[in-house]
């Protein structure tokens, strides 16, 4: 019988990038876990499962996958999820997420994050395609709210209010990116801490911190800078209404050196000690 | 409106930037669809610039970005993996380029190197093993990043010259059109630039051909005695080079 629950992990992390990848096989490098694209993996030999083959026996991994597609109306392609099992079944992940967003409709692929309309069609296409995504990978899925720049008239609910009903029919968990919560929020004009407020803590398994930029009319979820303030301070307040949670700094562009990143880590640690001793 | 005919929609907005927003968006959805439309087409340049690099040091970057902008119009990604969307546009470029077949033989360079990179990995033949072969009926097997191109042109040097920040040199035509094999040893990519006789040769190992039915062709080309020696050289080679997996 496939699990239906997901066993929280308490901890803290980095993305593996290239950039990177010599200090992880060769140094301890000090994190609790790794997330990697899945993606960037799902290949058929060569460098990078070389690489990852050896990440995995020295730390946890939670895969993070970029092109599920979990809201496209015809729901989720057969040969993604028979080579993101094959992944799993050699990774052996603490879970697998994606994204909230679709990419892909017949035969056009976008390869982007784009934005669902927060309806009731949306949420129902979602809901079946997660169960489907579920039963494939005999597994939980975790998804993760997206960075979106525009809204939709037909939009019935608030993001939140999506998400928990999601968690709700399905079973599935989030990983809370709270940058994208920010972005989102100054972008589509909704208070970040209603969201903080509306959204399922107890259903939160991983959390993403990153950084972003301003474009010309929106703030673009770049995540080639470090963590901003107003990120922090989101951070500190749902830190302490989550259970053991895996929280990381995510990097994609700009990529600085290995001990950059590891102190921004250092500190997404101290403030969940510190808001953790003060909720105590 | 379905959530099909507005994706449906969504998608023609990526794609054609002319078309008109229309009325699925919120107030101001116009500069919200504008970032989604640059990072459509920013993204899969950047992914050809990922794949394509020492192409993109030969034309630098405003001809490759052309070029590259260029074949996203009129090639939408259809694979549910970004690393297939390099799959063409060597093509593409040997059409904006019909001139300077350089430009061309290192975009298809680039790209088996690139499919060779992360191709599926194969255990390399111990020549120690060669002893208890039957030759007779022995047929070689070769790694599966195995690739071969056609060449006309000094593109494998233009490449190394890059790749090792070397002066490069003036794009030139070969005496003799010949050929590139690309293959991969351990995690390193590698090519060789071959001459017609060899591609002959590795084109009748390669089908399945056993060794010494492959002599036996050899020799109705070149006579026995030629035959039996280029055999062996190209078998000392291609063991040399860690092409050969098996020997079955």
């Amino acid at each position: 019988m496939p699990p239906k629950t997901i066993t929280p992990f308490q901890g803290f992390g980095l993305g593996l990038r290239i950039p990177h990848f010599q200090q992880y096989l060769s140094e301890p490098v000090p994190v609790d876990f790794v997330e990697i694209i899945s993606e960037n993996f799902m290949v058929a030999g060569g460098r990078p499962l070389h690489v990852l083959d050896q990440v995995r026996e020295r730390w946890p991994i939670a895969m993070h996958g970029v092109s599920m597609s979990i809201g496209s109306a015809d729901g989720v392609r057969a040969d993604y999820l028979v080579r993101l099992k094959a992944l799993a079944d050699r990774v052996r992940p603490l879970w697998i997420s994606d994204h909230l967003s679709w990419s892909r409709l017949e035969h056009v692929n976008s390869h982007d994050l784009l934005p669902l309309p927060l309806t009731d069609e949306a949420l129902d296409t979602v809901c079946r395609n997660i169960l489907h995504v579920q039963d494939v990978l005999e597994r939980p899925l975790v998804l993760e709210n997206p960075s979106t720049y525009l809204t939709f008239v037909d939009d019935q609910m608030t993001e939140w209010a999506f998400l928990a009903e999601m968690t709700r029919r399905t079973g599935c968990y989030l990983l809370l990116d709270v940058n994208n919560i920010y972005v989102s929020g100054a972008n589509n004009g909704f208070d970040p801490y209603d969201y903080l407020a509306g959204v399922p803590a107890d259903r939160v398994r991983q959390i993403h911190l990153a950084g972003h930029s301003q474009g010309r009319d929106r703030l673009i979820d770049t995540h080639d800078q470090p963590v901003s303030d107003p990120v922090w301070d989101l951070f500190a307040r749902i830190y302490p209404r989550l259970g053991p949670v895996a929280a990381m700094i995510e990097r994609d562009d700009n990529i600085p050196a290995l001990d950059a990143l590891l102190e921004e880590l250092a500190i997404a640690r101290r403030i969940a000690a510190n808001v953790t001793a003060a909720a105590a | 409106m379905t959530l099909a005919e507005l994706q449906r929609g969504f998608l023609d907005l990526l794609l054609d930037p002319s078309r008109d927003p229309g009325t699925a968006f919120d107030a101001d959805g116009a500069a919200g669809l504008a970032v989604y439309r640059n990072a459509y087409g920013a993204q899969l340049v950047a992914c050809l610039k990922d794949s394509y690099e020492r192409l993109w040091a030969w034309l630098g970057d405003e001809r490759f970005e052309a070029a590259a902008y260029h074949h996203v119009a009129g090639h939408p990604p259809a694979s549910w993996t970004l690393g297939e969307y390099g799959i063409g546009f060597a093509e593409t470029i040997a059409g904006l380029y019909p001139d300077d077949p350089e430009v061309a033989e290192i975009a298809a360079l680039d790209w088996a190197l690139r499919r060779a990179f992360d191709g599926p990995d194969a255990s390399v033949l111990d020549p120690a093993s060669l002893v208890a072969i039957d030759w007779d009926e022995a047929v070689l097997r070769f790694v599966p990043t195995l690739d071969l191109l056609p060449v006309h042109t000094n593109c494998g040097a233009i490449w190394t010259a890059i790749a090792g920040g070397e002066t490069v040199p003036a794009a030139e035509h070969l005496p003799q059109p010949g050929w590139i094999r690309v293959w991969r040893v351990g995690l390193q990519p590698h090519f060789a630039t071959i001459e017609t006789e060899e591609l002959a040769a590795l084109q009748l190992a390669t089908s399945g051909m056993s060794f010494a039915r492959l002599c036996d062709r050899l020799a109705g080309e070149i006579g026995v005695e030629a035959a039996v020696e280029k055999a062996g050289q190209y078998l000392a080679v291609w063991l040399q080079d860690q092409m050969i997996a098996e020997i079955a």
